[in-house]
Protein backbone atom coordinates (compact mmCIF):
# COMPACT_ATOMS: atom_id res chain seq x y z
CA UNK A 1 0.00 0.00 0.00
CA UNK A 2 1.21 3.50 -0.65
CA UNK A 3 1.14 6.30 1.88
CA UNK A 4 -2.24 7.68 0.76
CA UNK A 5 -3.96 4.29 1.08
CA UNK A 6 -2.41 3.72 4.52
CA UNK A 7 -3.61 7.16 5.60
CA UNK A 8 -7.13 6.41 4.34
CA UNK A 9 -7.22 3.14 6.27
CA UNK A 10 -6.22 4.91 9.47
CA UNK A 11 -8.71 7.72 8.92
CA UNK A 12 -11.56 5.27 8.27
CA UNK A 13 -10.92 3.61 11.63
CA UNK A 14 -9.88 6.56 13.76
CA UNK A 15 -11.42 9.64 12.18
CA UNK A 16 -9.49 12.84 12.62
CA UNK A 17 -6.83 11.31 14.88
CA UNK A 18 -4.67 11.23 11.77
CA UNK A 19 -4.34 14.41 9.73
CA UNK A 20 -2.13 16.35 7.32
CA UNK A 21 -1.12 13.70 4.84
CA UNK A 22 1.87 15.14 2.97
CA UNK A 23 2.76 13.62 -0.38
CA UNK A 24 4.34 16.48 -2.32
CA UNK A 25 7.52 18.31 -1.48
CA UNK A 26 8.77 15.61 0.82
CA UNK A 27 11.12 12.70 0.18
CA UNK A 28 9.14 10.23 2.28
CA UNK A 29 5.36 10.82 2.43
CA UNK A 30 4.14 11.15 6.00
CA UNK A 31 1.08 11.96 8.05
CA UNK A 32 0.57 13.33 11.52
CA UNK A 33 -1.28 11.78 14.42
CA UNK A 34 -2.70 13.66 17.39
CA UNK A 35 -0.75 12.86 20.55
CA UNK A 36 -3.94 12.17 22.52
CA UNK A 37 -4.95 9.23 20.34
CA UNK A 38 -1.47 7.88 19.56
CA UNK A 39 -1.75 4.64 21.54
CA UNK A 40 -4.95 3.52 19.83
CA UNK A 41 -3.61 4.42 16.40
CA UNK A 42 -0.34 2.61 17.13
CA UNK A 43 -2.18 -0.56 18.11
CA UNK A 44 -4.22 -0.28 14.92
CA UNK A 45 -1.08 0.13 12.82
CA UNK A 46 0.35 -3.07 14.23
CA UNK A 47 -2.79 -5.22 14.34
CA UNK A 48 -4.80 -4.28 11.28
CA UNK A 49 -4.21 -7.06 8.71
CA UNK A 50 -4.10 -4.58 5.84
CA UNK A 51 -1.32 -2.57 7.51
CA UNK A 52 0.55 -5.13 9.63
CA UNK A 53 3.48 -2.98 10.74
CA UNK A 54 5.39 -5.48 12.86
CA UNK A 55 8.62 -3.53 12.80
CA UNK A 56 9.23 -0.18 14.41
CA UNK A 57 12.18 0.70 12.27
CA UNK A 58 13.19 4.03 13.66
CA UNK A 59 12.15 6.48 16.31
CA UNK A 60 13.50 10.01 16.24
CA UNK A 61 12.69 13.25 17.95
CA UNK A 62 13.45 16.57 16.29
CA UNK A 63 13.63 19.79 18.25
CA UNK A 64 12.12 22.67 16.23
CA UNK A 65 13.07 25.39 18.67
CA UNK A 66 11.98 28.37 16.53
CA UNK A 67 8.47 26.99 16.22
CA UNK A 68 8.34 26.02 19.89
CA UNK A 69 7.51 22.43 19.07
CA UNK A 70 9.07 19.01 19.21
CA UNK A 71 8.38 16.41 16.60
CA UNK A 72 8.54 12.67 17.22
CA UNK A 73 9.01 10.73 13.99
CA UNK A 74 8.21 7.03 13.73
CA UNK A 75 9.24 4.88 10.77
CA UNK A 76 7.36 1.63 10.36
CA UNK A 77 7.90 -1.32 8.07
CA UNK A 78 5.85 -4.42 7.36
CA UNK A 79 7.87 -7.53 6.52
CA UNK A 80 4.83 -9.39 5.25
CA UNK A 81 3.39 -6.66 3.01
CA UNK A 82 6.71 -4.98 2.18
CA UNK A 83 5.49 -1.45 2.75
CA UNK A 84 6.43 1.30 5.13
CA UNK A 85 5.02 4.49 6.57
CA UNK A 86 6.17 7.58 8.41
CA UNK A 87 4.15 9.00 11.29
CA UNK A 88 4.92 12.33 12.91
CA UNK A 89 3.55 13.58 16.19
CA UNK A 90 3.70 17.25 17.12
CA UNK A 91 4.30 18.05 20.74
CA UNK A 92 4.62 21.38 22.53
CA UNK A 93 8.25 21.93 23.38
CA UNK A 94 7.71 22.82 27.03
CA UNK A 95 5.46 19.84 27.69
CA UNK A 96 6.74 17.10 25.40
CA UNK A 97 4.71 14.11 26.47
CA UNK A 98 3.39 11.27 24.35
CA UNK A 99 2.09 7.79 25.09
CA UNK A 100 4.74 5.07 25.06
CA UNK A 101 4.47 2.26 22.54
CA UNK A 102 7.02 0.07 24.32
CA UNK A 103 4.40 -2.58 25.02
CA UNK A 104 3.30 -2.62 21.36
CA UNK A 105 6.75 -2.85 19.79
CA UNK A 106 9.43 -4.15 22.16
CA UNK A 107 12.06 -2.24 20.19
CA UNK A 108 10.45 1.01 21.31
CA UNK A 109 11.59 0.40 24.87
CA UNK A 110 15.20 1.31 24.19
CA UNK A 111 14.48 3.79 21.40
CA UNK A 112 12.16 5.77 23.65
CA UNK A 113 14.71 5.72 26.43
CA UNK A 114 17.26 7.16 24.04
CA UNK A 115 15.00 9.96 22.86
CA UNK A 116 14.07 10.71 26.46
CA UNK A 117 17.73 10.81 27.40
CA UNK A 118 18.91 13.03 24.56
CA UNK A 119 15.87 15.20 23.84
CA UNK A 120 13.75 15.00 26.96
CA UNK A 121 10.60 13.56 25.43
CA UNK A 122 8.56 12.02 28.25
CA UNK A 123 6.99 8.76 27.10
CA UNK A 124 4.02 8.19 29.39
CA UNK A 125 3.53 4.72 30.88
CA UNK A 126 6.94 3.57 29.71
CA UNK A 127 7.98 0.52 31.78
CA UNK A 128 11.50 1.69 32.48
CA UNK A 129 12.13 5.30 31.48
CA UNK A 130 15.73 5.79 32.57
CA UNK A 131 18.64 7.46 30.86
CA UNK A 132 20.42 5.06 28.55
CA UNK A 133 23.43 6.72 26.95
CA UNK A 134 24.28 9.55 29.32
CA UNK A 135 25.17 8.99 33.00
CA UNK A 136 22.20 8.73 35.37
CA UNK A 137 22.85 12.08 37.01
CA UNK A 138 23.61 14.08 33.87
CA UNK A 139 21.85 17.44 33.96
CA UNK A 140 19.63 18.35 31.02
CA UNK A 141 18.98 16.75 27.66
CA UNK A 142 22.02 17.32 25.44
CA UNK A 143 20.42 17.28 22.00
CA UNK A 144 17.91 20.01 22.71
CA UNK A 145 18.86 23.02 20.65
CA UNK A 146 19.05 25.33 23.69
CA UNK A 147 21.17 22.96 25.75
CA UNK A 148 24.21 24.52 27.36
CA UNK A 149 26.76 22.09 28.72
CA UNK A 150 27.82 22.70 32.29
CA UNK A 151 31.48 23.64 32.69
CA UNK A 152 32.17 20.52 34.74
CA UNK A 153 30.59 17.17 35.49
CA UNK A 154 31.43 15.72 38.91
CA UNK A 155 34.51 17.89 39.07
CA UNK A 156 35.72 16.84 35.61
CA UNK A 157 35.95 19.83 33.26
CA UNK A 158 33.96 19.36 30.06
CA UNK A 159 36.18 21.65 28.00
CA UNK A 160 39.89 22.12 27.82
CA UNK A 161 42.13 24.80 26.46
CA UNK A 162 43.26 24.45 22.88
CA UNK A 163 46.86 23.35 23.31
CA UNK A 164 47.86 25.16 20.12
CA UNK A 165 46.72 28.44 21.61
CA UNK A 166 48.90 27.84 24.63
CA UNK A 167 52.07 28.02 22.54
CA UNK A 168 54.23 30.93 23.66
CA UNK A 169 54.35 32.54 20.20
CA UNK A 170 50.70 33.60 20.52
CA UNK A 171 51.42 35.43 23.74
CA UNK A 172 52.67 38.88 22.74
CA UNK A 173 54.12 39.75 26.13
CA UNK A 174 56.11 36.55 26.46
CA UNK A 175 59.31 36.22 24.49
CA UNK A 176 59.64 32.81 22.84
CA UNK B 1 21.82 1.82 37.42
CA UNK B 2 22.78 2.04 41.10
CA UNK B 3 19.15 1.73 42.16
CA UNK B 4 18.92 -1.54 40.22
CA UNK B 5 21.80 -3.06 42.14
CA UNK B 6 20.39 -1.93 45.48
CA UNK B 7 16.90 -3.18 44.68
CA UNK B 8 18.17 -6.70 44.09
CA UNK B 9 20.62 -6.93 46.95
CA UNK B 10 18.16 -8.17 49.55
CA UNK B 11 16.72 -11.30 47.99
CA UNK B 12 17.90 -14.62 49.43
CA UNK B 13 20.32 -16.83 47.53
CA UNK B 14 20.57 -14.42 44.68
CA UNK B 15 23.84 -12.76 43.90
CA UNK B 16 24.50 -9.63 41.91
CA UNK B 17 27.47 -9.90 39.62
CA UNK B 18 29.06 -7.18 37.58
CA UNK B 19 30.31 -8.17 34.17
CA UNK B 20 32.19 -5.44 32.42
CA UNK B 21 32.59 -2.62 31.46
CA UNK B 22 36.09 -3.96 30.85
CA UNK B 23 35.51 -7.60 30.07
CA UNK B 24 37.25 -9.43 27.23
CA UNK B 25 34.12 -11.08 25.90
CA UNK B 26 31.83 -8.08 25.69
CA UNK B 27 33.52 -6.78 22.52
CA UNK B 28 33.94 -3.25 23.68
CA UNK B 29 32.88 -1.37 26.71
CA UNK B 30 29.54 -2.82 27.78
CA UNK B 31 28.46 -3.66 31.29
CA UNK B 32 26.01 -6.28 32.44
CA UNK B 33 24.49 -6.45 35.88
CA UNK B 34 23.77 -10.11 36.34
CA UNK B 35 21.41 -11.50 38.94
CA UNK B 36 22.47 -15.04 39.37
CA UNK B 37 21.75 -18.02 41.56
CA UNK B 38 24.88 -20.10 41.30
CA UNK B 39 25.61 -20.60 37.62
CA UNK B 40 22.06 -19.92 36.44
CA UNK B 41 21.17 -16.38 35.60
CA UNK B 42 17.87 -14.86 36.58
CA UNK B 43 18.51 -11.80 34.48
CA UNK B 44 21.30 -9.92 32.79
CA UNK B 45 20.61 -6.21 32.63
CA UNK B 46 22.70 -4.41 30.01
CA UNK B 47 24.11 -1.02 30.90
CA UNK B 48 25.28 0.78 27.79
CA UNK B 49 26.55 4.25 26.97
CA UNK B 50 30.22 3.96 27.90
CA UNK B 51 31.22 4.62 24.30
CA UNK B 52 28.73 7.39 23.64
CA UNK B 53 30.49 9.99 21.50
CA UNK B 54 27.46 12.06 20.56
CA UNK B 55 27.94 11.34 16.87
CA UNK B 56 24.41 12.52 16.09
CA UNK B 57 25.17 15.77 17.86
CA UNK B 58 28.43 16.20 15.94
CA UNK B 59 26.40 15.87 12.72
CA UNK B 60 24.61 19.07 13.67
CA UNK B 61 27.91 20.86 14.16
CA UNK B 62 29.74 20.12 10.91
CA UNK B 63 28.85 20.38 7.26
CA UNK B 64 27.29 17.50 5.35
CA UNK B 65 30.61 16.69 3.66
CA UNK B 66 32.60 17.27 6.82
CA UNK B 67 30.61 14.71 8.77
CA UNK B 68 31.70 11.83 6.55
CA UNK B 69 34.79 10.78 8.60
CA UNK B 70 32.67 10.66 11.74
CA UNK B 71 30.31 8.11 10.22
CA UNK B 72 33.21 5.64 10.20
CA UNK B 73 33.12 5.73 13.96
CA UNK B 74 29.48 4.67 14.13
CA UNK B 75 30.65 1.12 13.56
CA UNK B 76 34.39 0.79 13.22
CA UNK B 77 34.28 -2.93 12.49
CA UNK B 78 32.16 -2.33 9.40
CA UNK B 79 32.60 1.32 8.50
CA UNK B 80 31.88 1.32 4.76
CA UNK B 81 28.10 0.88 5.01
CA UNK B 82 27.99 3.72 7.51
CA UNK B 83 29.76 5.89 4.94
CA UNK B 84 27.31 4.63 2.38
CA UNK B 85 24.18 5.34 4.41
CA UNK B 86 25.25 8.91 5.14
CA UNK B 87 26.12 9.59 1.52
CA UNK B 88 22.84 8.08 0.37
CA UNK B 89 20.79 10.02 2.91
CA UNK B 90 22.26 13.36 1.88
CA UNK B 91 21.96 12.44 -1.81
CA UNK B 92 18.30 11.62 -1.36
CA UNK B 93 17.73 14.83 0.58
CA UNK B 94 19.47 17.01 -1.98
CA UNK B 95 18.42 15.08 -5.14
CA UNK B 96 21.97 14.31 -6.20
CA UNK B 97 23.01 11.77 -8.77
CA UNK B 98 25.81 9.29 -8.35
CA UNK B 99 27.93 8.05 -11.27
CA UNK B 100 27.50 4.38 -12.01
CA UNK B 101 31.16 3.58 -11.44
CA UNK B 102 30.89 5.03 -7.94
CA UNK B 103 27.92 2.78 -7.21
CA UNK B 104 29.97 -0.24 -8.19
CA UNK B 105 32.93 0.86 -6.09
CA UNK B 106 30.59 1.48 -3.16
CA UNK B 107 29.12 -1.99 -3.40
CA UNK B 108 32.52 -3.67 -3.78
CA UNK B 109 33.87 -1.82 -0.76
CA UNK B 110 30.71 -2.58 1.25
CA UNK B 111 30.90 -6.26 0.50
CA UNK B 112 34.62 -6.52 1.20
CA UNK B 113 33.99 -4.81 4.49
CA UNK B 114 31.08 -7.13 5.24
CA UNK B 115 33.40 -10.11 4.79
CA UNK B 116 36.00 -8.66 7.13
CA UNK B 117 33.33 -7.81 9.69
CA UNK B 118 31.90 -11.33 9.57
CA UNK B 119 35.45 -12.64 10.02
CA UNK B 120 35.53 -10.85 13.35
CA UNK B 121 32.01 -11.95 14.24
CA UNK B 122 32.53 -15.64 13.48
CA UNK B 123 36.04 -15.83 14.85
CA UNK B 124 35.03 -14.05 18.02
CA UNK B 125 32.02 -16.31 18.52
CA UNK B 126 34.37 -19.28 18.45
CA UNK B 127 36.89 -17.57 20.70
CA UNK B 128 34.31 -16.51 23.27
CA UNK B 129 33.24 -20.06 23.88
CA UNK B 130 36.79 -21.26 24.15
CA UNK B 131 38.15 -22.04 20.67
CA UNK B 132 41.08 -19.69 20.19
CA UNK B 133 42.54 -21.12 16.97
CA UNK B 134 39.72 -20.17 14.53
CA UNK B 135 39.95 -16.56 15.64
CA UNK B 136 43.63 -16.13 14.84
CA UNK B 137 43.14 -18.20 11.72
CA UNK B 138 40.32 -16.08 10.32
CA UNK B 139 41.91 -12.83 11.38
CA UNK B 140 44.71 -13.66 8.95
CA UNK B 141 42.10 -13.57 6.18
CA UNK B 142 40.78 -10.29 7.49
CA UNK B 143 44.27 -8.85 7.12
CA UNK B 144 44.04 -9.49 3.38
CA UNK B 145 40.78 -7.56 3.21
CA UNK B 146 42.29 -4.74 5.21
CA UNK B 147 45.23 -4.65 2.79
CA UNK B 148 42.86 -4.51 -0.18
CA UNK B 149 40.85 -1.70 1.35
CA UNK B 150 44.05 0.10 2.25
CA UNK B 151 45.09 -0.03 -1.41
CA UNK B 152 41.69 1.37 -2.33
CA UNK B 153 41.39 4.22 0.15
CA UNK B 154 44.48 4.41 2.29
CA UNK B 155 42.91 3.33 5.55
CA UNK B 156 42.45 -0.02 7.19
CA UNK B 157 39.55 0.55 9.57
CA UNK B 158 38.01 3.99 9.32
CA UNK B 159 37.91 4.49 5.60
CA UNK B 160 36.27 7.84 4.84
CA UNK B 161 36.01 6.55 1.28
CA UNK B 162 32.49 7.35 0.14
CA UNK B 163 31.70 10.93 -0.76
CA UNK B 164 28.44 12.75 -1.19
CA UNK B 165 27.90 12.26 -4.90
CA UNK B 166 30.36 9.41 -5.41
CA UNK B 167 33.52 7.95 -3.93
CA UNK B 168 36.83 9.53 -3.07
CA UNK B 169 39.12 7.59 -5.42
CA UNK B 170 38.95 5.23 -8.33
CA UNK B 171 40.41 1.73 -8.12
CA UNK B 172 44.22 1.78 -8.27
CA UNK B 173 45.87 0.01 -11.20
CA UNK B 174 45.98 -3.75 -10.75
CA UNK B 175 43.60 -3.69 -7.79
CA UNK B 176 40.90 -5.55 -9.66
CA UNK B 177 43.14 -8.55 -10.28
CA UNK B 178 44.32 -8.56 -6.68
CA UNK B 179 40.73 -8.73 -5.43
CA UNK B 180 39.93 -11.54 -7.83
CA UNK B 181 43.02 -13.45 -6.75
CA UNK B 182 42.01 -12.98 -3.14
CA UNK B 183 38.48 -14.28 -3.92
CA UNK B 184 40.05 -17.42 -5.40
CA UNK B 185 42.10 -17.78 -2.25
CA UNK B 186 39.21 -17.13 0.14
CA UNK B 187 36.72 -19.63 -1.26
CA UNK B 188 38.62 -22.72 -0.06
CA UNK B 189 39.26 -20.97 3.25
CA UNK B 190 35.50 -20.74 3.86
CA UNK B 191 35.14 -24.47 3.28
CA UNK B 192 38.08 -25.13 5.56
CA UNK B 193 36.62 -22.90 8.24
CA UNK B 194 33.38 -24.87 8.07
CA UNK B 195 35.31 -28.10 8.58
CA UNK B 196 37.28 -26.57 11.40
CA UNK B 197 34.52 -24.98 13.44
CA UNK B 198 31.03 -24.60 11.92
CA UNK B 199 30.32 -28.33 11.91
CA UNK B 200 32.57 -29.13 14.84
CA UNK B 201 30.56 -31.25 17.23
CA UNK B 202 31.64 -29.42 20.38
CA UNK B 203 30.82 -26.10 18.81
CA UNK B 204 27.43 -27.26 17.55
CA UNK B 205 26.46 -28.73 20.90
CA UNK B 206 27.42 -25.54 22.61
CA UNK B 207 25.36 -23.25 20.37
CA UNK B 208 22.43 -25.35 19.13
CA UNK B 209 19.12 -24.53 20.84
CA UNK B 210 20.77 -21.73 22.80
CA UNK B 211 18.74 -18.51 23.21
CA UNK B 212 16.17 -19.31 20.54
CA UNK B 213 14.53 -16.15 19.16
CA UNK B 214 11.23 -16.67 17.36
CA UNK B 215 10.36 -14.71 14.23
CA UNK B 216 7.71 -12.65 16.05
CA UNK B 217 10.10 -11.79 18.85
CA UNK B 218 12.81 -10.84 16.39
CA UNK B 219 10.47 -8.48 14.55
CA UNK B 220 9.03 -6.94 17.69
CA UNK B 221 12.44 -6.36 19.24
CA UNK B 222 13.59 -4.82 15.99
CA UNK B 223 16.36 -7.30 15.26
CA UNK B 224 17.76 -6.80 11.77
CA UNK B 225 20.12 -8.36 9.31
CA UNK B 226 21.62 -11.78 10.03
CA UNK B 227 19.98 -11.94 13.47
CA UNK B 228 16.55 -11.48 11.89
CA UNK B 229 17.18 -13.88 9.03
CA UNK B 230 18.41 -16.52 11.47
CA UNK B 231 14.94 -16.43 13.02
CA UNK B 232 13.43 -17.36 9.67
CA UNK B 233 12.34 -13.96 8.37
CA UNK B 234 13.29 -13.78 4.73
CA UNK B 235 14.20 -10.13 4.41
CA UNK B 236 17.27 -8.41 3.12
CA UNK B 237 17.39 -4.68 2.45
CA UNK B 238 19.65 -5.29 -0.55
CA UNK B 239 17.00 -7.39 -2.25
CA UNK B 240 13.70 -6.05 -0.86
CA UNK B 241 14.35 -2.30 -0.65
CA UNK B 242 16.90 -2.19 -3.45
CA UNK B 243 19.48 0.56 -3.56
CA UNK B 244 22.66 1.26 -5.49
CA UNK B 245 23.34 -1.47 -8.09
CA UNK B 246 22.12 -4.44 -6.07
CA UNK B 247 19.20 -5.04 -8.47
CA UNK B 248 21.80 -5.87 -11.14
CA UNK B 249 23.45 -8.56 -9.04
CA UNK B 250 22.34 -12.12 -8.54
CA UNK B 251 22.57 -13.39 -4.99
CA UNK B 252 20.72 -15.56 -2.51
CA UNK B 253 19.55 -14.50 0.91
CA UNK B 254 20.45 -17.19 3.45
CA UNK B 255 17.72 -17.74 6.04
CA UNK B 256 18.02 -19.73 9.25
CA UNK B 257 16.68 -23.24 8.89
CA UNK B 258 17.49 -24.80 12.24
CA UNK B 259 19.87 -27.32 10.71
CA UNK B 260 21.19 -28.55 14.05
CA UNK B 261 18.58 -27.26 16.49
CA UNK B 262 15.64 -24.86 16.39
CA UNK B 263 15.21 -22.02 13.93
CA UNK B 264 16.59 -18.86 15.51
CA UNK B 265 19.13 -20.39 17.87
CA UNK B 266 22.66 -19.11 18.34
CA UNK B 267 24.08 -21.58 15.82
CA UNK B 268 21.67 -20.34 13.14
CA UNK B 269 22.83 -16.79 13.70
CA UNK B 270 26.38 -18.01 13.25
CA UNK B 271 25.50 -20.07 10.18
CA UNK B 272 23.68 -17.24 8.40
CA UNK B 273 26.82 -15.10 8.64
CA UNK B 274 28.97 -17.91 7.33
CA UNK B 275 26.64 -18.20 4.32
CA UNK B 276 26.70 -14.45 3.76
CA UNK B 277 30.43 -14.66 3.19
CA UNK B 278 29.79 -16.77 0.10
CA UNK B 279 27.15 -14.39 -1.21
CA UNK B 280 29.46 -11.42 -0.70
CA UNK B 281 32.22 -13.10 -2.65
CA UNK B 282 29.90 -13.80 -5.61
CA UNK B 283 28.69 -10.20 -5.48
CA UNK B 284 32.25 -8.89 -5.59
CA UNK B 285 33.01 -11.10 -8.58
CA UNK B 286 29.91 -9.86 -10.43
CA UNK B 287 30.70 -6.23 -9.68
CA UNK B 288 34.28 -6.57 -10.87
CA UNK B 289 33.04 -8.17 -14.08
CA UNK B 290 30.52 -5.38 -14.71
CA UNK B 291 32.54 -2.35 -13.63
CA UNK B 292 34.63 -2.32 -16.82
CA UNK B 293 31.69 -1.15 -18.90
CA UNK B 294 31.15 2.03 -16.88
CA UNK B 295 32.35 5.57 -17.49
CA UNK B 296 35.51 6.77 -15.83
CA UNK B 297 33.71 9.35 -13.72
CA UNK B 298 33.47 8.35 -10.05
CA UNK B 299 32.51 11.52 -8.21
CA UNK B 300 29.99 14.22 -9.08
CA UNK B 301 30.90 16.76 -6.47
CA UNK B 302 27.86 18.82 -5.46
CA UNK B 303 28.36 22.56 -5.92
CA UNK B 304 26.00 23.88 -3.30
CA UNK B 305 24.70 21.65 -0.56
CA UNK B 306 21.92 23.33 1.39
CA UNK B 307 19.02 20.88 1.29
CA UNK B 308 15.73 21.32 3.05
CA UNK B 309 13.32 18.66 4.25
CA UNK B 310 13.86 15.19 5.66
CA UNK B 311 14.81 11.82 4.25
CA UNK B 312 15.36 8.31 5.51
CA UNK B 313 17.42 5.65 3.77
CA UNK B 314 18.28 2.09 4.68
CA UNK B 315 21.28 0.01 3.76
CA UNK B 316 22.24 -3.51 4.72
CA UNK B 317 25.31 -3.22 6.92
CA UNK B 318 27.09 -6.23 8.42
CA UNK B 319 24.83 -5.95 11.45
CA UNK B 320 21.73 -5.48 9.37
CA UNK B 321 19.47 -2.65 8.40
CA UNK B 322 21.39 0.52 9.16
CA UNK B 323 19.28 3.53 8.45
CA UNK B 324 19.95 7.20 8.57
CA UNK B 325 17.27 9.81 9.06
CA UNK B 326 18.50 13.26 8.18
CA UNK B 327 16.68 16.56 8.50
CA UNK B 328 17.90 19.67 6.71
CA UNK B 329 16.69 23.21 7.34
CA UNK B 330 18.37 24.90 4.38
CA UNK B 331 21.72 25.40 6.07
CA UNK B 332 25.12 23.86 5.40
CA UNK B 333 24.77 21.55 8.41
CA UNK B 334 22.21 18.87 9.09
CA UNK B 335 19.49 20.01 11.46
CA UNK B 336 19.14 16.53 12.90
CA UNK B 337 20.70 13.23 11.95
CA UNK B 338 19.84 9.89 13.40
CA UNK B 339 21.55 6.56 12.88
CA UNK B 340 19.54 3.48 13.56
CA UNK B 341 21.90 0.59 14.08
CA UNK B 342 21.45 -3.13 14.45
CA UNK B 343 23.48 -3.60 17.62
CA UNK B 344 21.34 -1.15 19.58
CA UNK B 345 18.25 -3.30 19.15
CA UNK B 346 20.15 -6.58 19.47
CA UNK B 347 21.30 -5.34 22.86
CA UNK B 348 17.70 -4.69 23.86
CA UNK B 349 16.76 -8.35 23.56
CA UNK B 350 19.55 -9.67 25.79
CA UNK B 351 17.71 -8.96 29.05
CA UNK B 352 14.75 -11.01 27.87
CA UNK B 353 16.82 -13.85 26.44
CA UNK B 354 19.24 -14.14 29.35
CA UNK B 355 16.64 -15.48 31.75
CA UNK B 356 17.51 -19.04 32.74
CA UNK B 357 20.79 -19.20 30.83
CA UNK B 358 24.09 -20.17 32.38
CA UNK B 359 26.53 -17.33 32.95
CA UNK B 360 28.93 -18.85 30.42
CA UNK B 361 26.16 -18.93 27.82
CA UNK B 362 25.60 -15.20 28.15
CA UNK B 363 28.95 -14.77 26.45
CA UNK B 364 27.81 -17.03 23.60
CA UNK B 365 24.55 -15.10 23.33
CA UNK B 366 26.31 -11.74 23.07
CA UNK B 367 28.75 -13.09 20.51
CA UNK B 368 26.02 -14.74 18.42
CA UNK B 369 24.11 -11.44 18.21
CA UNK B 370 27.33 -9.81 16.98
CA UNK B 371 26.93 -6.62 18.99
CA UNK B 372 29.63 -4.03 18.61
CA UNK B 373 29.85 -1.47 21.38
CA UNK B 374 30.36 1.74 19.34
CA UNK B 375 27.35 0.91 17.23
CA UNK B 376 25.16 0.67 20.32
CA UNK B 377 26.30 3.92 21.84
CA UNK B 378 27.17 5.99 18.78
Amino acid sequence: MDAAAIFDTVVRAHGDAAYELTLDGTKDPFFRVRAASWREVALFLRDDPALDFQFLQNLTAVDWIKQERLEVVYHFWSYRLRHGCVVKIDLPRDKAEVASVATIWKAANWHEREQFDLLGVAFLDHPDLRRILMPDDWPGHPMRKDYVEASAYRGMPTTRANTLELLPIWDKDKKP
Amino acid sequence: MSELILAYEASGEEMTLNMGPQHPSTHGVIRFIIRTDGEVMHEAIPDVGFLHRAIEHIAEKCTYEGFMPYTDRVDYVCAMPANHVWAMAVEKLADLEVPERAEYLRVISDELNRISSHCIALGATAMDIGAITPFTYILREREYVNELLEMLCGARLTYNYHRIGGVGWDMPAGWRDKVLRWCDHFEPVMAEFDRLITNNELFVRRLANLAVISADEAMSYGLVGPNLRASGVDFDVRRDVPYSIYPKLKFDVPVGRGLVGSVGDAWDRYWVRAQEWRQSVTMIRQCLAQIDGTDKEFWKQPKKLKPKGDAMVRVEAARGDMSCYVVGDGGTNAYRARFRTGSFDAMGIIREKSRGLMVADLVALIASLDVVAPEIDR
